[in-house]
């Protein structure tokens, strides 16, 4: 996410100051995305220092404590069917889960905005044959896709970033080339093109600062359809192996449990259910702090 | 054919100062495509044999409805599009073998009428009018930048970091004109580049432009809709109708007496500013028919009260019209060969 | 019942709270007789359109504070809602738009749109309605008329867009028409035949029109009496002839100069300097006093009051003391 920033603002070299400035300002208005920012940063920074947490080994099953119930001395969120700590899991699942989850759509960014921008600016046939190949792709249903390719290269956490990255390039490039068309054709930059500017200049300075904006816009809010698709290739057991904790496979291993113990079986739901909530509201909150013309 | 005519005018009349810019016979037509296969439909006939001259140090005011082909011809001008057919000759130099586009890309310019557009958002207006020179490798873009704001009437230090959504369309458009005279051109297009401003705005631009010109010896193409300001800046006027030329004389001469129908009819659709003397019948009825498949011989005739058979048979070329020999209509009733009814009338008129 | 003014509109207040507050109109007075032809002239900014759309109760009531009060025919508008409202709207009054292409619904023929609204005012069916629609259609004088009932916005030129939206406007017969810079996105050719077309149409229905626009040439073709609007009120108002030919607020003067109507070439403009207030404070001194080539000290004390300098008129200068008070 901060690599997108800085991408789009070191393309308008020193004009970035005040524009971002001016971006952070009206966001941190926004109270809502302020709130989802700081859910999100604290299920980050708790995945990334859940060994330093002095949580439970979310690895380790006990027969005799299988199932307890949320608020078990010992257990604030109980266990699950093997026994192992709901809380502990969900903090390590994180880790996986985000990781799944925000990988591809950050390959997907560069990869997709590369496309985009190259086929919107040059235009023609180059256009034609980037887009056309992206149609293909996107006849398919997204999960439908990831799951063909996932089958065809195997379980496994690589191959789910690769499958996932893959989905995601199709709408990425679609964005990112009709945002570039829409910027080409305005008179800015005919405007550069009659003070001699060359091609690779213009979209250096004048397209992609324009462009990224959108397109990163636009990304922030797949990633969280990127993670609850990582999270059904688990569930289908054609991504993350158990007993790795991540939330699809736990949502799918605790689903024989939602008779026996309902709130438990449906925490991973709930997790996946506030990250991609926030992922989506800090998008629109983006979107509209970035709007200059208000 | 029409175009040599009047391209042995044109050079007539250049006398020993040869014209900064010499259009010849400029077409393009742009393709209407549709279909599965992207098959082509229809052809917009933009910009169909148009030829002119620009004299240096003169200002050349195209006006024209929309759809007449001025934003086209500005934009053949600078290269933003290429020609289909036609030649450019810059200061006697042919563009593309004499001169290249890059060359003369750094002579002319051009200010767009949407003054929010023709700015990139995210730079502010300092690095937006030092691009120019930057790319072209000018020693100090950035001081040029504020040189210039200073000259457009906008104060450097409260301006050069601002964003253009923090300024007001004039002085927008200020810094568009600064944007544009970064380049140090010789030629300036601005094509309706006061049109969406407000009128007491844009009389200040207006009194700007003539200072600017006067200071950097700058030649003008200046393209409206709005006859008022044409005639207030223009030393010549061109009027174009679907994409050719109806007419073109001094400034003077065609807001005395217009010699084509058409020039008449968009005179008189001006507002009065009488209200003891309205306007009581439309000039015209109808809308400009639109440049996709445009009518047989002279394109006016469709609308033309005056209009015979000859007019839809005959494509008029411009000749010369009344006392003056610079003042050039397309139109068959000022030429007595071509047959129609009033033709001897007119010209004895 | 004759001596109703159509439209009276008074102290009205507009401001909208935002992240910047903007007074947009502030203490505005206007009347307007049973089928007269008032131009509403002013730059953007000046609070033209944001007057129609609080004539048409169009403003988002969340972010607005309006007060003062509005007249039509007598019944105060301001307190009208629900059915009275969309019986208001569209009946006794309507609205034609600049952008024609913006205005009329793109899924709808021509013929559709009319109809279903004159069957919503009217009560009458769907085969009636259609014939009013092709009535309204001849009456802006559309040719071929029946076969322009069946088609699309998107089929027609911007010309007859318009005169659609006009027909549009007129079905249900309204007492008081406002036209929002209707010419403006218009060919001059084109314009012309739409302010004559409107002119015999007032004639011939006898309503009032509010005819808004920037442009001094199109209020002077179309009215008969102008209002100058700048920074949220009227500065200058009276009849046509007496505004052209003795305009005396500063800068009406200046926007007549402007126009530049006949000036020769070389002559320097007398533009009017600097730029409109950005009215985030309320007004309570003479708004253009900063850019008055002739402000006395007095004008940054207080706001002008309206002086009268003849019948029908007023002007909102203090200049103008000079001529009235003895």
């Amino acid at each position: 996410m901060s690599t997108a920033i800085a991408l789009a603002a070191s393309a308008s070299t020193s004009g970035r100051r005040g524009y971002w400035s001016g971006v952070l300002k009206r966001f941190s208005r926004d109270p809502v995305a302020v709130g989802c920012t700081v859910i999100l940063l604290v299920l980050i920074l708790a995945a990334i220092f859940a060994p330093y947490l002095d949580l439970a080994d979310p690895y380790k099953g006990s027969m005799i404590k299988r199932l307890r119930p949320v608020g078990t001395e010992g257990l604030p969120l109980g266990t699950d069917e093997q026994g192992r700590d709901m809380l502990a899991r969900l903090i390590y699942g994180g880790r996986l889960t985000l990781y799944v989850g925000l990988m591809p759509v950050v390959f997907a960014f560069f990869i997709g905005a590369a496309l985009g921008v190259t086929a919107g600016y040059v235009g023609g046939f180059v256009n034609t044959v980037i887009m056309r190949v992206v149609d293909i792709f996107f006849a398919f249903p997204s999960v439908l896709l990831a799951i063909a390719i996932s089958g065809a290269l195997g379980a496994g956490i690589v191959n789910s970033l690769v499958s996932l990255t893959i989905v995601f390039i199709p709408p990425i490039t679609r964005v990112a080339e009709s945002v570039t068309s829409s910027v080409r054709s305005l008179d800015y930059i005919d405007a550069a093109k009659a003070s001699g500017g060359d091609a690779f200049t213009i979209v250096r300075v004048h397209v992609l600062g324009n462009v990224l904006g959108p397109v990163f816009v636009y990304a922030t809010s797949l990633t969280s359809v990127c993670m609850i698709l990582a999270a059904g290739l688990s569930f289908l057991g054609i991504g993350v192996k158990p007993p790795e904790p991540e939330w699809g496979l736990m949502l799918n291993t605790l689903r024989t449990a939602i008779y026996v113990n309902p709130v438990v079986a449906a925490l991973p739901g709930i997790m996946i259910f506030i990250t991609s909530l926030c992922l989506n509201l800090l998008s629109d909150g983006l979107r509209s702090a970035m709007n200059v013309r208000d | 054919m029409s175009e040599t005519d009047t391209l042995r005018d044109n050079r007539d009349r250049g006398g020993p100062a040869q014209p900064l810019v010499l259009a010849q016979n400029l077409t393009k037509h742009f393709p209407i495509r549709s279909g599965l296969l992207n098959r082509q439909t229809a052809t917009v006939h933009a910009v169909d044999g148009v030829s002119f001259a620009v004299h240096k140090g003169e200002t050349l005011g195209i006006v024209g409805e929309s759809g007449c082909g001025k934003s086209t011809t500005a934009r053949l001008l600078i290269g933003l599009i290429e020609l289909d057919d036609g030649t450019i000759v810059f200061d006697g130099d042919a563009l593309g073998s004499a001169i290249s586009l890059r060359d003369m890309r750094k002579s002319v310019q051009m200010v767009f009428q949407d003054s929010y557009a023709s700015l990139n958002p995210r730079l502010t207006i300092e690095e937006t009018i030092a691009f120019g020179p930057k790319v072209q490798g000018l020693a100090d873009p950035l001081g040029r930048a504020r040189d210039l704001l200073g000259k457009v009437g906008l104060d450097p230090n409260r301006f050069a970091h601002r964003y253009p959504h923090e300024l007001s369309g004039g002085q927008r458009q200020r810094v568009n004109i600064a944007r544009a005279l970064a380049m140090s051109p010789r030629l300036v297009i601005l094509d309706e580049a006061v049109s969406a401003l407000d009128k007491s705005v844009e009389a200040q631009v207006l009194n700007l432009l003539c200072d600017l010109k006067d200071e950097f010896g700058l030649t003008y193409v200046f393209i409206s809709h709005d006859l008022n300001v044409v005639r207030f800046i223009s030393d010549r006027v061109l009027v174009m109708y679907l994409g050719e030329v109806v007419e073109v004389g001094p400034v003077e001469a065609i807001y005395g007496k217009q010699a084509h129908p058409y020039t008449a009819s968009l005179f008189s659709a001006m507002p009065s500013m009488d209200p003891d003397n309205r306007t009581m019948e439309p000039p015209l009825s109808g809308d400009p028919p639109n440049p996709v498949n445009p009518p047989s011989g002279c394109r006016f005739h469709t609308r033309c009260r005056f209009a015979e058979d000859v007019c839809s048979g005959a494509k008029p070329a411009l000749a010369t019209f009344g006392n003056h020999p610079d003042h050039l209509a397309a139109c068959h009733m000022h030429d007595p060969a071509s047959g129609h009814s009033l033709a001897g009338a007119e010209a004895s008129a | 019942m004759t001596d109703t003014p159509l439209l009276e509109i008074s102290d009205l207040n507009v401001r909208f709270d935002g992240e910047r507050t903007v007074h947009a109109i502030n203490g505005l007075n206007l009347s307007l007789g049973q089928g007269e032809m008032l131009g509403l002239l002013g730059e953007s900014g000046s609070g033209k359109s944001v007057t129609l759309k609080a004539l048409l109760r169009l403003l988002p009531p969340k972010r607005t504070q309006i007060d003062g009060s509005i007249r039509v025919n007598g019944a105060d508008i301001m307190t009208l809602s629900g059915r009275r409202l969309s019986s208001y709207r569209g009946g006794e009054v309507s609205m034609v738009f600049q952008e024609p292409a913006l205005a009329l619904d793109p899924v709808y023929t021509i013929g559709d749109q009319i109809a279903e609204t004159v069957m919503r005012h009217r009560g009458i069916g769907r085969k009636a309605a259609m014939e009013v629609a092709l009535d309204m259609l001849m009456k802006v004088r559309i040719p071929s008329p029946e076969r322009r009932l069946k088609n699309y916005p998107h089929e027609m030129s911007g010309g007859m867009r318009q005169r659609a939206m006009i027909a549009l406007a007129l079905s249900c017969r309204p007492k008081l028409l406002l036209a929002d810079e209707p010419t403006t996105a218009l060919d001059a050719t084109v314009q012309i035949q739409i302010l004559l077309l409107l002119r015999e149409l007032q004639r011939e229905f006898g309503m009032g029109i509010i005819f808004v626009t920037h442009d001094i040439g199109v209020a002077v073709e179309i009215s008969e009496r102008v209002a100058i609007m700048y920074a949220g009120n009227i500065v200058e108002e009276g009849s046509t002839r007496d505004i052209i030919r003795d305009a005396r607020h500063p800068y009406t003067r200046g926007l007549l100069s402007a126009n530049l109507h006949n000036v020769a070439k070389g002559t320097r403009l007398e533009a009017i300097a600097g730029a409109p207030p950005s009215l985030e404070t309320e007004p309570v001194t003479c708004q253009f006093a900063p850019r008055c080539p002739n402000a006395l000290p007095a004008c940054e004390k207080g706001l002008p009051p309206f002086f009268v300098p003849g019948p029908g008129r007023r002007v909102a200068c203090l200049l103008e003391n000079g001529a009235t008070a003895d």
